[in-house]
């Protein structure tokens, strides 16, 4: 994609994106709601017109190609399966219109039915499936076509919590068998995080950071990204100049105001437990501290009980700094003694 | 005191048994109140006249001298199913009635689907294609005599200035029956487009979005997504167009009280013309009978035949 622009009504919706998607990658877009995420997948799909800039499919541009001409099949968030056609002739639809035989049409569908676990159901309406099974449908109905690249749009959001586990695994599997291109658009991090291996962040149009996973929860470019990514999301304590951030289960609670502290800590604060959430394996403790609200997760071996004052510190290589204007991430390394909050360097 | 309280702790079980039956009673019969109002309703003006139009049927009898009722038993059916005027009446109701439902729901449906995109003056198109629905059908009668008017009419007038002779219209045998179709298929336009746009308008977007994917032609696209999708509509409009096509009177009462040569006479005007013009009553009410059979046989084939068709969401 090249300087991509959506407008509608004069509104920019995709503000000049940049993005390359290398062949046979997992790439999700990731983003809150209205950041133009899905507006830029069904570009791709040709879906919505480009109203400036370039897409090109294998080094040729296809902005003014028909959907059905691109290549490429899309698995919709309400599956979109057709209501009055049984499994098969879901399925079969788009290969007859390609001008396969009836013949070949009947192996390609049972071939697939067969992978996807679908057989016995080929001949049932999509009223009389499961949501689970209506998604396989819909899985099937864009692998058959065998595209050069998948589009998703959000198509675990209508499982429930235990399905869509379970589809999460099978999609990445699924996609490390056929090795296509997926392009996957979700607002959820667990997915993108767990699914992608490049992960393109969006926010207000534009891309916010493009990177693996694990790049973007260590290296988070900016503070959209910093707490986008991460649940709970990034601690961030703002200052006269910048900002600085640091993750939940990287800040050690001790129980007292002692600064009986590690001596490598970047940063210290005092101040008490007002809440706390037990999530099993881990407790989230809210801390009232001097310099802001403050989360920490910790693992649940001893609780701390609310109202007990506690020192936080963060060793300072855990330590994030945010430029207060632009949000940009700067170097750890530069941290000064005077730019922190009211809790100090230790 | 002793005793009192033996026989009522006694008494209890059979009390509660009593209440039970009672309160079992009274949920049996709770549906039948709920629906008795609208039972009522409909045994009062539905199902009591439905059945003494048949009693009337089957008696010689005049709105003149009701005093004078004679049982002539299957006699007016015999009558009139061996009458050439009746079956005239017959033929140019199912003729009416076919063209009527097939140019009325046709042209609805194209309508519909070029008013179903984004245009600019689709606003003011769907406000004046439905107009003709608000207004009586008296006064569209009258506005259309005068459009065919053979001498004075703006028809004849417009195909005399594109250079085309001029139609007879309502004063002919051939033309007149024709004519009737086309003001009862304006009539209805109107009425089936805006029934059809909201239909139209109900599909999911994403289903088309999925045909363009799968390279689905327009054509493809109308047949196996648009036309399944709209079934329902579909089929509502076939049976509420195809009882009120059977129920014509007011355009031929005003335009041609059912002539020439009883051309354009159909079923409900014939039945007023039998009971008030000929005081025939006996006629009258076993014309009723059949229209009523015509009508709910053409309503069950119609359920019969498109029960696997249609699809309901």
């Amino acid at each position: 994609m090249q300087q991509v622009v959506k407008k509608y009504n004069n509104q920019t919706v995709v503000k000049g994106l940049d993005l390359v998607i290398p062949d046979g990658s997992f790439t999700v877009l990731v983003g809150p709601s209205g950041c133009g995420k899905s507006t830029t997948l069904r570009m791709i799909a040709g879906l919505e017109e480009i109203t400036a800039g370039d897409l090109l499919i294998d080094g040729q541009r296809v902005n003014d190609l028909a959907p059905g001409k691109r290549d490429v099949a899309m698995v919709f968030q309400n599956y979109a399966l057709y209501p009055t056609m049984n499994v098969f002739d879901n399925i079969a639809f788009g290969l007859l219109n390609r001008g396969f035989s009836k013949k070949d049409c009947k192996r390609m569908v049972e071939e697939i039915a067969e992978i996807v676990g679908l057989s016995s159901y080929l001949q049932r309406k999509p009223a009389e499936l499961s949501g689970g099974q209506r998604q396989r449908v819909a899985l099937a109905r864009a692998m058959v076509k065998k595209p050069r690249v998948f589009l998703m749009d959000e198509p675990l959001s209508n499982l429930d919590a235990k399905l869509r586990n379970q589809m999460r695994v099978e999609l990445t599997s699924l996609h490390k068998q056929l090795g296509t291109t997926f392009i996957y658009v979700t607002h959820d991090q667990v997915e993108a995080m767990t699914m992608g291996d490049q992960i393109v962040v969006m926010n207000e149009g534009e891309i916010m950071q493009k990177a693996s996973p694990f790049e973007l929860y260590q290296q988070p470019a900016n503070l959209f990204v910093a707490q986008f990514i991460g649940s709970p999301a990034m601690n961030i304590l703002p200052t006269d100049k910048e900002s600085i951030g640091f993750r939940p289960e990287k800040a050690m609670l001790t129980a007292g105001s002692a600064r009986t502290i590690q001596p490598a800590a970047g940063f210290v604060d005092h101040g008490r437990i007002v809440a706390r959430e037990i999530l099993g394996s881990d407790v989230l403790y809210y801390v009232s501290g001097r310099a802001g609200k403050i989360i920490a997760r910790k693992a649940a071996d001893e609780l701390l009980a609310e109202g007990t004052e506690v020192t936080v510190s963060v060793a300072a290589e855990h330590l994030y700094r945010f430029d207060q204007e632009t949000g940009r991430a700067l170097s750890v390394a530069a941290i000064k003694q005077e730019s922190l909050p009211s809790g100090g360097l230790g | 005191m002793q005793k009192a309280v033996v026989a009522n702790s006694a008494n209890a079980p059979l009390l509660q048994q009593e209440v039970a039956v009672k309160a079992g009673r009274l949920t049996k019969v709770r549906p039948y109140l709920y629906v008795l109002p609208a039972l009522l309703f409909f045994s009062a003006f539905f199902f009591i006249p439905i059945l003494y139009i048949i009693y009337l049927s089957v008696f010689d009898w005049s709105l003149l001298n009701l005093e004078e009722m004679e049982w002539v038993g299957w006699q007016n059916y015999a009558d009139l199913l061996s009458d050439a005027d009746f079956h005239q009446v017959l033929l140019n109701t199912m003729l009416f009635t076919v063209a009527t439902v097939v140019l009325g729901i046709g042209l609805s449906f194209l309508l519909a689907l070029w008013l179903n995109q984004k245009r600019k003056l689709v606003a003011v198109v769907q406000a004046s294609v439905f107009s003709p629905h608000i207004i009586s059908l008296v006064s569209v009668s009258m506005l259309w005599m005068w459009l065919m008017d053979p001498q004075y009419g703006l028809l004849n007038a417009l195909l005399e200035f594109i250079g085309l002779p001029a139609y007879t219209w309502l004063a002919d045998t051939k033309s007149a029956l024709l004519s009737l179709v086309l003001v009862s298929v304006w009539k209805v336009v109107g009425y089936n487009t805006i029934v059809f746009i909201a239909g139209l308008q109900s599909i999911p977007k994403d289903l088309y979005e999925a045909a363009a994917l799968d390279r689905s032609t327009r054509w493809q696209t109308l047949r196996r997504i648009t036309i399944p999708m709209l079934s329902p509509t579909l089929f509502f409009l076939l049976i509420t167009n195809t009882i009120s096509s059977f129920q014509v009177f007011d355009t031929i009462s005003i335009m041609t009280q059912g002539g020439p040569v009883n051309s354009t006479n159909m079923l409900v005007y014939y039945i007023y013309e039998q009971g008030m013009d000929y005081y025939n009553g006996g006629l009258a009410s076993a014309a009723s009978v059949i229209l009523l059979g015509l009508v709910g046989l053409l309503t069950v084939f119609h359920f019969w035949t498109m029960r696997k068709r249609v699809h309901y969401r």
